[in-house]
């Protein structure tokens, strides 16, 4: 009798969940990470010699309409070619009929695992500086993410920033396809895209996604989710958490947030007015695109007033006196001189 | 390769079909039901064996002859008959069973030797059991994962005698010795094989190291997935060993 080693059990229980990649050209290292919709694997691509991340449904191919939004997303991701958007290399099919793609093997961390190390907050806004660069160039292209969050963007081992995850992505000129048969397939949620459907993680939802209303579902609905991983930057936290899922989403459609300066005073006012602008229930009052967001990203960072908070008298002498502290104490210091300068002459 | 003696009998018998062996031992048809006590022991007899030995610190005849007489009286008694899906996995409430059969046959034991349950000596045995308390939670908790432990060993070792007899059936020797090789052999070995070095052991490409060990193995999950269903009782418990065994949602 083969009587099978502890090791080899061990070994034997990782790979018969894996994928099954005989007839691909590519060999299974690791499983990187599950999501609702799929696995994503570390696998090694024998014939360019390289590690990719291989992406695969989770559930069996009857599902059919999972596979046809994994083929969608990477379609969408290959067309939006940009720094900050994980590139896609392959789409294929498995010898058991499941859907992959294989994309850029990316090495960092998830936003949510690279905050809890560097708290700087300069870094931090420059780091969500290029999260809305890249989601701006994929609006550009008329494609809209739906599903912002920190899980969703990676930190690269340069401070590079890559938005991942474009699996409920939609096109905003196109149909897209029927949504998957089971209504709980992503993290607690769906990817389902039908009217009243709900589309995203709660956390991270606006409200027209929180009611599930398609139709109006637009740039502002990243806008919203950019405004909440702003107030995640600041807070540490995400806007509305606690409770199950539909009772964050009833929080979304309800209540506002709590304001990020609850949590920690030393937020600037600022930073905590473009958050909250950004995160507006009705999507008309949030910021009409990304730019004029990501504009005032970089003049609060350059010292300057942003448009989404007014600054009374006060706030704007100490703004000035803040970005202005070194000419001030040269000022300082040569009314200092002059007047010992004038009492040591007048002795 | 251990070589074990003949308790369990001989070559394996399988359940043909998916019908779960844990409630067929409550069928009135006799040899469904003694079908289904041998599932239960060819998966099981090597655990409790080990379990008894270990947890009850008996030596190697005394477990021997603890394991058969449990499965006899199993069988005599309808031990099974009392288990409820509902309240654990049967895979507990075996152990539970084994806990209180080799509890009462060392009360017995006592019995005979020391002539009925009469108290000679008066003897702390409760601040003896209270200087044990500690430990014995702790190996209460480790005894568990033990009993799981070889129960998994036991149901992949099934498995693979059984892969070795099907993918033989498809004149699939090579899926088969590759498989052995390379997810059996080589695994907690100093030696790193690589798919490379397979296909020069065994004069294949590399392509078709991959395709085999994937064809062997795709045969191995379904082999192992069968035999968990039989040993199940209800879809729930199937699914729920089937994740937290292979990970995988069925």
């Amino acid at each position: 009798m083969h009587n099978v080693p502890t090791a080899a059990v061990e070994h034997l229980r990782a790979v018969l969940d894996a994928p099954d990649l005989s007839g691909t050209k590519y060999r299974l290292v690791h499983r990187i990470a599950t999501g609702g919709m799929g696995s994503v694997y570390l696998v090694e691509d024998t014939s360019l010699d390289r590690k990719v991340a291989l992406k695969i449904i989770t559930t069996p191919v009857s599902s059919g309409n999972l596979a046809a939004r994994l083929i969608q997303e990477a379609r969408i991701v290959a067309r939006l070619e940009h720094p900050g958007i994980v590139p896609i290399h392959d789409v294929g099919t498995l010898v058991d009929g499941r859907v992959f793609y294989t994309m850029k093997y990316v090495q960092g961390r998830r936003l949510d695992e690279y905050t809890r190390q560097y708290r700087s907050l300069q870094n931090l806004l420059r780091l969500f500086q290029k999260i809305c660069e890249a989601v701006a160039f994929a609006h550009a292209n008329g494609v809209v993410h739906r599903d912002l969050k920190p899980e969703n963007i990676m930190v690269g081992s340069f401070g590079e920033v890559l938005v991942m995850d474009w699996g409920v992505a939609k096109v905003l000129t196109e149909s897209e396809p029927p949504p998957p048969a089971s209504p709980e397939q992503r993290a607690g949620d769906t990817t389902g895209t039908q009217q009243g459907t709900i589309l995203g993680t709660p956390a991270y939802m606006s409200p027209e996604q929180a009611r599930g209303d398609l139709a109006a579902l637009s740039d502002r609905t990243d806008i919203y989710a950019l405004g909440a991983i702003l107030y995640f930057l600041l807070t540490g936290r995400a806007p509305f958490d606690g409770g199950s899922s539909h009772e964050i989403r009833e929080k979304v459609l309800r209540e506002p947030p709590p304001q990020p300066r609850l949590f920690d005073p030393k937020i600037p006012r600022p930073l905590e007015a473009m958050a909250l602008k950004a995160m507006a229930k009705d999507p008309a009052g949030r910021y009409p695109g990304i730019a004029q967001l990501s504009s005032d990203v970089v003049r609060h960072l350059d010292g300057q007033t942003v448009s989404a908070y007014r600054e009374t008298l006060l706030e704007r002498v100490d703004r000035w006196v803040e970005k202005n502290r070194f000419l001030i104490f040269l000022i300082v210091a040569y009314l200092l001189m002059r007047v010992f300068t004038f009492l040591t002459m007048g002795r | 390769m251990s070589i074990d003696t003949s308790i369990g009998g001989g070559k394996t018998k399988f359940p043909a079909t998916r019908l779960s062996a844990v409630i067929l031992t409550h069928s009135a048809d006799e040899k469904e039901r003694t079908r289904a006590f041998s599932t239960l022991i060819a998966t099981y007899w090597k655990p409790i064996y080990k379990y008894v030995r270990i947890k009850w610190r008996k030596g190697n005849e005394d477990a021997k002859d603890l394991t058969q007489g449990f499965f006899a009286k199993a069988l005599e008694k309808g031990y099974f008959d009392a288990y409820d899906p509902a309240k654990a996995r049967f895979r507990t409430f075996l152990r539970l069973c084994v806990d209180g059969y080799v509890a009462n046959e060392n009360k017995a034991a006592g019995r005979i030797k020391r002539g009925g349950e009469a108290t000679i000596l008066s003897l702390d045995f409760e601040g003896a059991e209270q200087e044990l308390l500690g430990d014995h939670a702790a190996a209460e908790a480790s005894m568990d994962s033990f009993f799981d432990q070889e129960w998994v060993r036991s149901l992949f070792t099934l498995a693979v005698e059984h892969l070795a007899a099907d993918l033989a059936g498809k004149g699939k020797q090579k899926h088969f010795e590759l498989f052995l090789r390379y997810d059996i052999q080589a695994q907690g070995t100093e030696e790193t094989l690589t798919y490379d070095q397979l296909a020069r052991e065994f004069s294949l490409s590399v392509t078709d190291v991959t395709n085999y060990l994937a064809v062997a193995r795709r045969e191995f999950r379904t082999i192992v997935l069968d035999q968990l269903q039989s040993l199940t009782a209800t879809e729930e418990e199937f699914r729920s060993e089937a994740k937290a065994l292979l990970g995988v949602d069925l």
